[in-house]
């Protein structure tokens, strides 16, 4: 996993659930490459059009809360959105992220000192997120975890370890 | 330090004697299930990347089409084909058509103590028999249905102490939204909601799945209820006669203790687009409604659909306003039918559909357009949940669905119920 990466803020709000991150009537497209660009349509329909190879994505309380769909944290992945930093998460979206690549970073303070368009430099190593010369304080992720994100996911991190 | 009953289920399934909050085992799971919202998903990850050739025990599994039925979409039907040949070549349960997921696994197969794990966030439900369920995704799924084994976290557990009857004209989903809008719709993020007291005893299997199906909306794990004579009568009565009971130890830890008396709950409605956001139907105002809908895994049993008959009784849908019921089951479906809910349903004007998840899951049956308006017995009103992103979804009770498709705005049924 790179350690060290910065990317540009997208801010949404509290109970951002996974109707909104990709609502059921797209969930029928033959594949994620196609469901990615209704990321957020409910909410704002333009803004997936937006996020960039690298974006940061923040939010508030509970983000993917709902639906178990598994598709949330996969077209977020597949939009290369390199984390989200929420204050919190649902539990079924927290293991869907990490199961598909998908880096979730917690944080109650950053949220309200940031705002959107803002850069974010992100440093694993010391378990910390900076805003310019403000610092905030996210809990370590297991090496293991950022080995399966970095591989892509569950799936392809077992067949990593399995040599197939 | 004693157990809760999450924690004991959690202990059985891991092999262990004593779990406590934190603790990161490996359990063996005694069902599993998945549904036409993500299956193909898993079928995919099986096959293709996981190249694996059997499911850990075929009597084990359930796959149930119940999301888009009948299939809406020649895409849908791809999908619904997938499950069919999968099912075929596995020799696993399947079901199409007869009824929602949560609903044919409660009258099929769950008995108290068991865990269970599905691709479905309201696999909470098993929890009104005793029966510890979990919702996941279609990745932790497939390993699930591959080897029969999940690594679950215990989770801390938070008591909901219940006393007294509810009112005439309130009902458990009335009790279970204003929970939820107490606690907040994280209020319960990772943990269990155990529902306890001495009206426990008050409630039917019914009234106790709908406690525990809405779980997941305050974000929790699992809901639980304690089993009792009840719950092994009923699960008897379906044959099922292996089972264990759980209780949980008088010293028990809980992270915090709710106390509810039932008498002082009032009928309440969530309003868009957050299930916490709550308010008692004497307080909303004046909204109109474009459509009502009865049914879904948390409110579309037999007896939220004998409260809409009795309200429905010699009325009539408001001109202008839809009123859709689906059964929850195809047996509630032929209940309601020798019962003679469905005249009634049907003279009102009401449209009677097939069972299935339909309105609630917003891609199938009575999706809604801008700016309407539905009032809802489902799970969830989140923004677009129905249809249109610029729509809305309240969420209500059975009686109160039916009183508001009389009168076209949202009504407090204890004004109409006879």
């Amino acid at each position: 996993m790179r350690n060290n990466f910065s990317g540009k803020v997208w801010k949404l709000g509290d109970d951002i659930d996974t109707d909104i991150i990709i609502p059921t009537q797209f969930l029928a497209l033959e594949s994620v490459e196609a469901m990615k660009k209704y990321a957020f349509h409910p909410l704002r329909p333009e803004l997936a059009g937006f996020i960039e190879p690298g974006d940061i994505i923040v939010a508030g309380k509970n983000f993917g809360c709902g639906s178990s769909r598994e598709q949330a944290p996969e077209i977020l992945a597949a939009l290369n959105v390199s984390c989200v930093i929420a204050k919190s998460y649902a539990r079924i979206f927290y293991r869907n992220a990490f199961n598909n690549g998908l880096l979730l970073l917690e944080n109650n303070a950053l949220y309200d000192c940031c705002e959107e368009g803002d850069q974010l430099a992100v440093n694993l190593e010391n378990s910390q997120v900076l805003l310019g010369e403000k610092k905030f304080e996210v809990a370590s992720i297991a090496e293991d975890l950022l080995q399966m994100v970095e591989a892509g996911g569950l799936v392809p991190f077992m067949k990593k370890l399995n040599g197939k | 330090m004693g157990m809760t009953i999450g924690e004991k289920i959690l202990a059985k399934a891991s092999g262990k004697d004593v779990v406590k909050p934190g603790d990161i085992i490996t359990a063996k799971v005694d069902l599993c299930m998945s549904n036409d919202g993500t299956t193909h998903l898993n079928i995919d990850i099986f096959e293709k990347q996981l190249k694996a050739e059997k499911v850990f025990d075929p009597e084990k599994v359930v796959f149930v089409i119940d999301h888009n039925v009948p299939s809406e979409s020649a895409k849908t039907a791809e999908v619904h084909k997938k499950m069919r040949l999968f099912s075929q070549k596995h020799s696993i349960p399947f079901y199409e058509g007869a009824g929602v997921c949560h609903q044919i696994m409660i009258e099929d197969y769950v008995v108290p103590g068991q865990l269970i794990i599905a691709a479905d966030s309201h696999t909470c439900s098993y929890g009104g028999l005793g029966a510890f369920g979990t919702g996941v995704g279609c990745t932790d799924f497939t390993s699930v249905m591959h080897t029969g084994e999940i690594w679950l976290m215990v989770p801390e557990t938070l008591k909901f102490v219940m006393k007294g009857h509810f009112n005439h004209g309130v009902y458990a989903r009335d009790l279970i939204l204003k929970i939820i809008g107490d606690i907040g719709a994280n209020g319960a993020t990772y943990k269990i909601m155990e529902f306890g007291g001495s009206a426990v005893k008050n409630l039917t299997i019914d009234d106790r799945v709908v406690l525990c199906n809405m779980a997941v909306e305050a974000g929790a794990k699992s809901g639980l209820i304690e089993a009792d004579e009840a719950t092994v009568a009923y699960v008897t009565s379906k044959g099922r006669r292996k089972m264990q009971l759980f209780t949980s130890d008088e010293d028990a830890s809980y992270e915090q203790i709710y106390q509810y008396n039932l008498a002082e709950v009032e009928p309440m409605v969530a309003i868009p687009h957050c299930v916490d956001d709550v308010v008692p139907v004497t307080e909303i105002g004046e909204v109109k409604i474009d459509q009502g809908f009865i049914g879904s895994c948390n409110n579309g049993r037999i007896e939220e659909l004998r409260v809409a008959a009795q309200i429905l009784k010699g009325n009539k849908v408001a001109p202008y306003v839809k009123l859709l019921i689906s059964p929850a089951s195809k047996e509630v479906y032929l209940q309601a039918l020798e019962e003679g809910l469905m005249d009634v349903f049907i003279e009102s004007g009401a449209m009677v559909l097939n069972a299935n998840c339909s309105v609630c899951w917003g891609s199938c049956q009575g999706v809604i357009g801008e700016d309407e308006t539905l009032i809802s017995t489902g799970t969830r009103n989140f923004k677009g949940r129905a249809g249109h992103p610029n729509s809305s979804v309240y969420l209500a009770s059975a009686a109160t669905v039916a009183a508001s498709a009389i009168t076209g705005k949202i009504t407090d049924p204890r004004g109409v119920i006879g």
